[in-house]
C-alpha cells in the first residue's frame, strides 16, 4: 500500500538541488540505453569518470554519473537518482557503488529501470559495520566515519590523491526492507572475496535476496572502479548487460 | 461469429485507444507485464488533452495545472523537481512526450488512426475496427483485450439555453487565447476550475464579465501558508482525521483565505465542503472584489440581445461563453458493454472495469480531488496485473473476477457529492488507490 500511497512526496518533497552529473556520450542515437552510475555519498562522480565512464562509452553505452548531493539523507539521494534517470532520453541501467547501491535498490522500487548493478553493496547493516570495526575501528566509530586507505585501495593505487577528493558524510540508515525493483529488470551483484568493507557473505545475501550469485572478482579492494584491476569489472558488467538486452527485446 | 479471412489475428495482444496520458501508461504498463500491444491514436501525436494543436484539446493558453506536481506526476517517472508547483500546459505536454520517449512506447502506437467499434467476439477476444483518420479504408483485427484510454475531457456538453441569442455563443472548449474575450462584454456559465480560469482572464482583457453559477461553491486557494493547497490537504488525510474534522478545517481554513463570498453576491454553497469537485482559484475573488467580475444566478433564457437571469434581472453581453463541461464519449462500444444507462453513464468497477467481459476495461475515466496520472498510473497496472493472473492462472482469475465484478460502487466509495454529471466519476484519491491496492494484492503472484 505504501507503493500507493506516498504521502512523504505528497506532502513533503525533497527540495530540489543543482546536481553534478558528469557524462561520457555516445556518437549517434539507439544504440545502448545509457547507463547511470551512483557512488556512495563520500565519493563523488569523479570516481567513475577516472575509468569506467570512458571505458563504457568506448563500447558504446553514453555514461553518466551522479555526485550525491552534500548531507543527504538516503530519501533525498533516491530522489536525486530517479530524477537524474528520469532525465536521460531512454530508460536507464542503474549501477551503485558502495552505499549507492543502497540508494540504487531503493530507486528500483520507485524507477523501471532497464536493469541494474550493484557493485560492492552496503546494504546489509551489521555485517558491513561488523567488517569495517574489524579493518578500521577508529575511523568506523565516528559520527561521519572515514574509510581508510587499506579499506578502499589495493596497492599500487595512488590512494592518498583520491582520499583527498573524499568527503565524510553521515552514514546512511540502512531500512529492514529492500523493495522489489518496479517493472522487474534484471539485476546483477559484483564484488570481490577480498574487499575490507563488504564481507563476501553480504554479498551472497545481497544476490540471493535478487535471485542470483554474486559475480566476485578476487584480489580487488571495495573501490573497484578505482582499482588497478579497473578495466575487468566494468567489462563484465557491460558483457552481462549486452547479453540480458538482447534477451528482453 | 465465424472467422473471415480479412480479419487480421493479432493473438495475445492487447489493443489499447488513445495515446494520451492514461494511453501512455497503459502501453507501458502492459509491455512491462509482457504484453503486446497495439495503440491507436486519432491525433498525429501524443499528448491527447495536453496537447494543444489538437483540435479537441480542451487547454487555454494560459491553463496551469490546479493539482500540484508531485500529486499530478507518474509516480514511476517524476517531473523534473525544478518546475513550478503548477506548471504550465506546455510543459505536461514536453512531460508526456518525454515519458513516451524514455519508454520507447512510441513504435507502439498507429497515428492518425480511430477505432471505430470493438465488438466482442466469444472468448474473450475482440474484433477492433480501425480507420485512417485521413481518409481511407478501414480494417478489422482481432485482439486479446481492448483497453480504452479515450478521455472524458473533449466532448463538450452544452446547456439547453431556450431563446435566441444574438451576439456569439460559445463552449469553453472553443476558448484558446485571450484575444477571443479583448473588449468584450462577456458571460461565462459555470463554476468548474474552466470556468472560474476564464471569467479571471476575461477580468484582465474584456471590458464586462458577468460569471453565472447555478450553485454556491467553496473556492479553494491555490496556496495555504505558502504550501499547495493539495499538499496541505492530503497532509489532513495522512493524518486519517475523520471527514467531520476535515471538512470543519477547510471551512476555517477558507474562511481565513478566501474569506466570505456572499458579500460579493455569490450564493452560499448548498453543499458542505468536500462534497462536489475542488475549485482552487487564488485569483477569482481578487477579480471579485475588485467589480471586475460580477457574479451573477443561472441563465433562463435568451431573448435577442438580452440573458434573462433567475433573478429576473436582464444583461446584454456580446459573447457568452458556455464552461458547462464535458461528457464521456465511447461511440465504438455497444452501451451493454460497459453498462451504459440512458443518460451516457457507464457503470463499471472502479470506474474501470467491464462487469461482464473481462477482457474490457477503460483507464482514466475518474474525476479525483488531486491529479490524475497517479491514478490512471495505478489503475493500469491493476488491469496489466489482471489480464496476466487470467493468462496464468485462469482459476484464480475467475475467483477474483467472481468476487469483484458485482461489487457496486457504494463498496469501495462512500464519497457524498452533489448529484450532476461532474461528479459521476469523483474520487477520493486515497480511498480509490487503497481499493487498487487492495485489488493488487488480491491478484499478487502466489510464490
Ligand atoms: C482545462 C483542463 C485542465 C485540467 N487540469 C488538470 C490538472 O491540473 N491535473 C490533472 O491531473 N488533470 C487535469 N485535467 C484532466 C486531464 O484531462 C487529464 O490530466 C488527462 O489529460 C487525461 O488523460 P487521458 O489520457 O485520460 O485523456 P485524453 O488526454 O483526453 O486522451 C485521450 C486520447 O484518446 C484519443 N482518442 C479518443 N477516442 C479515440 C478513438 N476512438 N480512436 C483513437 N483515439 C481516440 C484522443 O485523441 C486523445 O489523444 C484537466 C482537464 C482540462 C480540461
Ligand atoms: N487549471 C486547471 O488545471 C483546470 C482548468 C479547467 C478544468 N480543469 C479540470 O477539467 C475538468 C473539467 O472542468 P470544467 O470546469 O470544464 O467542467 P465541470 O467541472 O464539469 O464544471 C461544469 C460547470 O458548469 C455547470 N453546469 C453544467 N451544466 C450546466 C447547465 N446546463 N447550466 C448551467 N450550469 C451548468 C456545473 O454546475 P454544477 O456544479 O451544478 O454541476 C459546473 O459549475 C475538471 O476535472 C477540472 O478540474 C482543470
Amino acid at each position: 500500500m505504501t507503493d500507493l500511497l506516498r504521502f512523504d512526496d505528497w506532502t513533503s518533497p525533497v527540495p530540489p538541488v543543482e546536481r553534478e552529473v558528469l557524462s561520457r556520450l555516445v556518437e549517434g542515437e539507439d544504440g545502448q540505453p545509457p547507463l547511470l552510475f551512483v557512488p556512495g555519498p563520500g565519493l563523488g562522480a569523479w570516481a567513475f569518470a577516472e575509468h569506467w565512464l570512458a571505458h563504457a562509452a568506448g563500447r558504446g553505452f553514453p555514461a553518466h554519473a551522479l555526485t550525491p548531493r552534500a548531507d543527504g539523507g538516503l530519501r533525498a539521494h533516491v530522489h536525486d537518482v530517479v530524477q537524474t534517470a528520469a532525465s536521460l532520453p531512454r530508460q536507464a541501467v542503474l549501477i551503485g557503488h558502495g552505499a549507492g547501491a543502497l540508494v540504487v535498490s531503493r530507486a528500483l522500487g520507485r524507477y523501471p529501470a532497464r536493469a541494474a548493478v550493484l557493485v560492492a553493496p552496503v546494504m546489509d547493516r551489521w555485517a558491513t559495520l561488523g567488517a569495517a570495526l574489524k579493518a578500521n575501528p577508529f575511523g568506523t566509530l565516528r559520527s561521519r566515519p572515514r574509510l581508510n586507505r587499506k579499506q578502499l585501495f589495493s596497492d599500487g593505487v595512488d590512494a592518498e590523491a583520491y582520499l583527498a577528493r573524499m568527503a565524510f558524510s553521515r552514514r546512511l540508515t540502512v531500512p529492514k526492507e529492500t523493495p522489489r525493483p518496479v517493472g522487474r529488470p534484471p539485476v546483477l551483484v559484483v564484488g570481490s572475496p577480498d574487499d575490507r568493507v563488504v564481507p563476501r557473505k553480504s554479498l551472497d545475501r545481497v544476490a540471493t535476496h535478487y535471485g542470483g550469485a554474486p559475480l566476485l572478482f578476487p584480489g580487488m579492494a571495495h573501490a573497484l572502479m578505482l582499482d588497478t584491476g579497473w578495466p575487468e569489472p566494468i567489462d563484465a558488467i557491460l558483457d552481462w548487460l549486452t547479453k540480458e538486452l538482447s534477451a528482453g527485446s | 461469429m465465424h472467422d473471415t479471412p480479412d480479419i487480421a489475428d493479432r493473438r495475445d495482444a492487447v489493443c489499447v485507444i488513445g495515446a494520451g496520458a492514461s494511453g501512455l501508461a497503459t502501453i507501458k504498463n502492459l509491455r512491462e507485464h509482457g504484453f503486446a500491444v497495439d495503440c491507436y491514436e486519432r491525433e498525429t501525436s501524443v499528448g491527447g488533452a495536453w496537447n494543444w494543436r489538437h483540435d479537441r484539446s480542451p487547454v487555454y493558453a494560459n491553463t496551469h495545472l490546479i493539482s500540484s506536481r508531485p500529486l499530478t506526476e507518474f509516480p514511476d517517472f517524476p517531473m523534473p523537481d525544478n518546475w513550478p508547483d503548477y506548471p504550465h500546459h506546455s510543459q505536461l505536454l514536453s512531460y508526456l512526450e518525454r515519458y513516451a520517449k524514455h519508454f520507447g512506447l512510441g513504435e507502439h502506437i498507429w497515428f492518425g488512426t480511430e477505432v471505430v467499434s470493438a465488438v466482442p467476439v466469444g472468448d474473450g477476444r475482440w474484433d477492433v475496427t480501425t480507420r485512417s483518420t485521413g481518409g481511407g479504408s478501414s480494417r478489422v483485427q482481432r485482439y486479446a483485450a481492448v483497453i480504452a484510454a479515450n478521455g472524458h475531457n473533449w466532448s463538450p456538453a452544452k446547456p439547453d439555453i431556450p431563446g435566441d441569442f444574438k451576439g456569439q455563443v460559445i463552449h469553453s472548449a472553443q476558448y484558446k487565447d485571450p484575444a477571443q474575450l479583448r473588449n468584450r462584454k462577456v458571460l461565462v456559465i459555470g463554476g468548474g476550475n474552466t470556468g472560474c480560469d476564464i471569467a479571471v482572464e476575461a477580468a484582465q482583457q474584456a471590458t464586462t464579465v458577468w460569471h453565472s453559477t447555478r450553485r454556491g461553491y467553496w473556492y479553494a486557494p491555490k496556496y495555504i501558508a505558502g504550501r499547495p493547497a493539495d499538499q496541505v490537504n492530503d497532509r489532513l488525510l495522512k493524518w486519517r482525521l475523520p471527514l467531520k474534522m476535515r471538512q470543519w478545517i477547510y471551512r476555517r481554513t477558507l474562511a481565513l483565505t478566501t474569506g466570505d463570498l456572499s458579500r460579493y453576491g455569490l450564493p452560499a454553497p448548498d453543499h458542505r465542503p468536500y462534497e462536489s469537485h475542488p475549485i482552487v482559484n487564488s485569483q477569482l475573488p481578487y477579480y471579485l472584489g475588485h467589480g471586475r467580475i460580477k457574479p451573477v444566478p443561472d441563465v433562463t433564457r435568451f431573448a435577442g440581445g438580452r440573458v434573462e437571469l433567475a433573478d429576473g434581472r436582464g444583461i446584454d453581453p456580446d459573447l457568452v461563453i458556455t464552461a458547462t463541461g464535458y461528457a464521456p464519449r465511447f461511440e465504438f462500444l455497444g452501451p451493454e458493454l460497459i453498462g451504459t444507462e440512458g443518460d451516457g453513464r457507464p457503470d463499471l468497477h472502479l470506474h474501470a472495469f467491464a462487469r461482464k467481459h473481462p477482457t474490457l476495461a477503460v483507464v482514466g475515466l475518474l474525476q479525483p480531488d488531486a491529479g490524475l496520472l497517479p491514478l490512471a498510473h495505478w489503475q493500469s497496472v491493476a488491469v496489466a496485473r489482471w489480464l496476466q493472473l487470467r493468462r496464468e492462472d485462469p482459476v484464480r482469475a475467475a475467483a477474483v473476477q467472481q468476487k469483484e465484478s458485482a461489487r457496486p460502487v457504494s463498496s469501495w466509495s462512500r464519497r457524498q457529492v452533489v448529484d450532476t454529471r461532474r461528479h459521476w466519476f469523483e474520487v477520493d484519491h486515497i480511498a480509490y488507490l487503497k481499493s487498487v491496492g487492495e485489488l493488487l494484492h488480491e491478484m499478487e503472484p502466489a510464490t
